[in-house]
């Protein structure tokens, strides 16, 4: 009974693209909700999403006691004393640890004005330890920010390329339609669940494109290999022949990539848990993608020409090969 | 593919041992390696700031105050130059204005020939682009309003924003680690940035302080002919300007704008205490030049006052009881010790030739780096066994071992790279570190995958194993390529940090991913190969 990839079904038969209509159309909403998810409220320069200081600029503190609870109101009502506005207070831990997350007020330097709040903040709890201080004056929010949008698009025009270099401009497309879609629904998770958007989480999004993308050739290149061995399988078969043959790969690959993020994401602590859950979602979509929105798109785009051929796909079919 | 090339056998095995022997301070500890000749220099894999704790500082020059000093510098030099020409040009208003700058012709009839000498004596070339293209440093025109000014091409611009950041870097080193010892690392970045990582640095307070004063030390004679009313007002003749001081008594000097000199003809400085009243001052010494003009400067105007002026504020205004030729002196100014110490060490610095501001502050204090560390290594370990266990449960004892084998070398030769290059490893960088062993086994299995398609399709387990190499390797190439320009594109554009250590992780991990899943594992299915000979692969 050992090793279990005995267990795994020698073929699998499963009619993949019966399904894509339906599943098709969900993927369009769930784009469309995304879109909508991150766009509303128009609002520059991060609307639905929850960016950090890294794109919006001002600043993030973290603080611990040496395990007093701290008074958040005290707190609200210091930093307002000190001119800043918009501000997050919020407790973590045992209540002894504390973020504040505030904009830089208008034509103030963030720097300084960082420098008076924890000043201001010694003055009034005593004896804390700043963990963490983020400051990040507008200027460089805003260079981030274009950074993170070329770094994301170059990394997908990057992908567009290679694909259409190694396989043609039909597959590279549903490549590219695959991969934006999955680019997609990761920001749409990241409005839906207000995680914080940060640099790392622009990271995170180019190693899923980097990892769907790697998930597509393996399919598209089997594909293309079958279509080169039946020449006369109709498309949709074809299809569904090279994702069953594929399948045992995609669980044991998806499976180990899942169980080291879902560690991570377990054990790796607050830092690594937006970054492990984004990267774990996108495997997940990233591999669903492969078998229903990059492969179907194959169909449309007229590699579904065969279609008119008469073959049925069978065992025989199958097995009959030099 | 099953006869794997000796050249082959022996590149595994010495990239493995020194891999091993490179990434051997990471496990062995530092007492076991000291008595070791090889290993005793090698050092482990450098943490990054949010692992070690540490401060990121990112400095901006201010590139108009920068402007503004050298344009100001340029009217001096228009107004010597029409002073000295023969016949004389007179002028009346000069000053700076929208980046130009600018004065007036008594006579308007003089601009052609003011423009031509000022642009025979000012205007130097420079280089412009490649190529040997020159440009006029500075050119001068006659505006529709009748005034001549000068503006500085953009080049000349651009070199001086370059020479004054390789400046503020040599100051800033220079201030927080005279000694050259610390791991504190100053770079430019871009054209006008300075970015300071201090791993380490508890108190960034300190060291923002060390770094962000100008320091600009001015020696100016005071302007006696201001009256204390007058001064009050606001009212000073040009070239005399109001400079506050921290003195209720006198809340304001007025002080001819011309500095006599500066912090830069000073030789030394050093702490010490005032020899009658024991207060803490910081003596200085001038060097020769210096010491000449102060000399000429005291003995012409004994009785009077000078100001000490730092970064436009007044320190201390003393009486000039006797000429001072000696060339040193001391600055007493309400300071302590400490505050002596500092303004010593800055002076000894030298000032930054324009002000900085910081545009971005990261600092992680030494415990939340302490528990990332651990966190990153509980849960690398923890990902580790689990999925090297479901390998040898996916693929059986010998398969699952082999790529268990493959992914503990990857690991290696990953923590061999870091530890070389001196690359950081940041906390994201672990994660990428977890992720790229976990697609490293998708290589294995790509491998795995094919030769049983193969298997199944009738062949032999030799041919089927040799089938299944040379067919993954395609699709394992294809993969890395997409990781590799992913992980790139991150690396040009991510700004030093967190993110740049994970696209490093993942740079070097697709390296190692393919050598180790292309060679280790081919390398180990030959040996197993040629030593049981089987009838049907252990995985069909």
């Amino acid at each position: 009974m050992w090793p279990l990839i005995k267990f795994l079904p020698e073929k699998t038969s499963f009619k993949y693209v019966a399904l894509a209509p339906v599943l098709c159309t969900l993927s369009l909403l769930a784009c469309l909700a995304s879109l909508y998810l991150m766009l509303v409220p128009f609002q520059p320069p991060c609307a639905g999403l929850n960016c950090g200081v890294d794109f919006q600029g001002g600043t993030l503190i973290e603080l611990s006691t040496k395990g007093e609870e701290v008074d958040l109101g005290k707190l609200r009502t210091l930093l307002a004393d000190e001119g800043v506005g918009d501000v997050q207070v919020q407790a973590f831990g045992d209540g002894d640890a504390v973020m504040v997350k505030f904009e830089t007020p208008e034509g103030q330097n963030a720097a300084a004005i960082a420098d008076r709040v924890k000043a201001a903040i010694t003055g009034e709890l005593g004896e804390v330890t700043f963990d963490r201080t983020e400051v990040v004056g507008p200027q460089v929010s805003n260079e981030l920010l274009w950074k993170g949008v070329i770094a994301l698009l170059s990394g997908i025009a990057l992908m567009l390329c290679y694909i259409w270099f190694r396989f043609g401009l039909t597959f590279g497309l549903g490549a590219v339609i695959a991969l934006a879609h999955d680019v997609l629904l990761t920001f749409g998770l990241f409005a839906l669940t207000d995680m914080e958007f940060t640099l790392v989480a622009v990271g995170s999004i180019l190693t899923i494109i980097g990892y769907s993308i790697n998930d597509k050739i393996v399919v598209l290149d089997r594909i293309r290999e079958n279509l080169r061995k039946y020449k006369k399988m109709p498309m949709r078969d074809l299809i569904d022949l090279s994702v069953n043959e594929t399948l045992s790969r995609t669980i044991i690959t998806g499976v180990t990539g899942l169980m080291a993020l879902g560690v991570m994401a377990f054990y790796g602590g607050e830092a690594l848990f937006a970054f492990s859950v984004a990267m774990a979602f996108g495997i997940v979509v990233g591999t669903y993608s492969s078998i229903y929105v990059a492969a179907p798109i194959l169909l449309v785009l007229g590699i579904g020409k065969r279609e008119g051929a008469q073959a049925k796909v069978s065992e025989e079919n199958a097995v009959q090969l030099p | 593919m099953l006869n794997v090339a000796p050249w082959r056998i022996w590149l595994v095995i010495i990239v493995t041992i020194v891999g091993l022997v490179v990434a051997s301070p990471n496990f062995v500890p530092q007492s076991y390696r000291a008595n070791i000749p090889v290993l005793k220099d090698l050092k482990p894999v450098n943490l990054g700031l949010d692992l070690q704790g540490g401060a990121y500082l990112l400095y901006q020059v201010d590139v108009k105050a920068l402007e503004k000093q050298q344009l100001e510098a340029a009217v001096d030099d228009m107004a010597r130059v029409l002073r000295e020409a023969k016949p004389r040009i007179s002028y009346t208003g000069r000053g700076v204005a929208d980046g130009a700058a600018r004065l007036r012709l008594v006579n308007p009839a003089d601009s052609p020939r003011a423009l031509k000498l000022l642009s025979d004596e000012i205007a130097t070339d420079v280089q412009a682009g490649g190529f040997g293209r020159t440009e006029k440093s500075i050119s001068f025109t006659q505006t529709p309003e009748g005034l001549i000014e000068g503006r500085f091409s953009k080049t000349m611009l651009e070199q001086s924003t370059r020479r004054a950041v390789d400046q503020s870097r040599e100051v800033i080193m220079r201030r927080i680690d005279p000694g050259g010892v610390s791991e504190t690392s100053v770079q430019r970045q871009g054209i006008d940035r300075i970015v300071v990582q201090a791993p380490g640095e508890q108190d960034p307070e300190t060291l923002k302080r060390r770094i962000g004063q100008t320091a600009r030390l001015t020696f100016h004679l005071v302007d006696h002919n201001v009256q204390p009313q007058d001064a009050a007002a606001g009212r000073v003749p040009p070239g005399t300007v109001l400079m506050p001081q921290d003195d209720a008594r006198e809340p304001f000097v007025a002080v001819k704008e011309r500095a006599i000199l500066s912090g830069d003809d000073l030789n030394s400085s050093n702490p010490s205490f005032d020899q009658q009243t024991n207060e803490p001052v910081v003596s200085f010494k001038f060097d020769g030049r210096g010491a000449r003009i102060f000399g000429q400067i005291t003995l012409a105007n004994t009785g009077k006052r000078f100001a000490v002026v730092l970064d436009g504020k007044v320190i201390t205004a003393p009486n000039i009881n006797e000429p001072i030729l000696g060339g040193s002196g001391q600055i007493s100014g309400n300071f302590t010790p400490e505050s002596a110490k500092e303004l010593s060490d800055l002076l000894n610095a030298g000032a930054l030739p324009a002000p900085l501001a910081i545009v971005e502050q990261r600092s992680v204090g030494p415990g939340l780096g302490q528990d990332a560390i651990e966190a990153g290594q509980v849960s690398t370990m923890i990902a580790g066994v689990l999925v090297l266990v479901f390998m040898i449960l996916a693929y059986g004892l010998l398969f699952g071992g082999i790529s268990v084998i493959a992914l503990v070398v990857n690991g290696i030769l990953i923590l061999a790279a870091m530890s070389l290059t001196g690359a950081a490893l940041t906390l994201p960088g672990v994660a990428g570190l977890i992720l790229t062993l976990a697609v490293a086994l998708d290589a294995n299995v790509l491998i795995y995958e094919r030769m049983r398609d193969e298997a199944k399709a009738g062949r032999a387990p030799a041919i089927a194993i040799d089938a299944g190499f040379s067919r993954a390797i395609v699709t394992i190439l294809d993969a890395n390529v997409t990781h590799l320009g992913a992980a790139l594109i991150m690396m040009s554009l991510a700004p030093p940090g967190p993110v740049k250590g994970f696209a490093w992780t993942l740079t070097i991990g697709v390296f190692t991913s393919v050598f180790t899943a292309v060679l280790v594992t081919q390398l180990l299915v030959a040996w197993w190969f040629r030593a049981a000979r089987p009838k049907k692969l252990p995985i069909q």
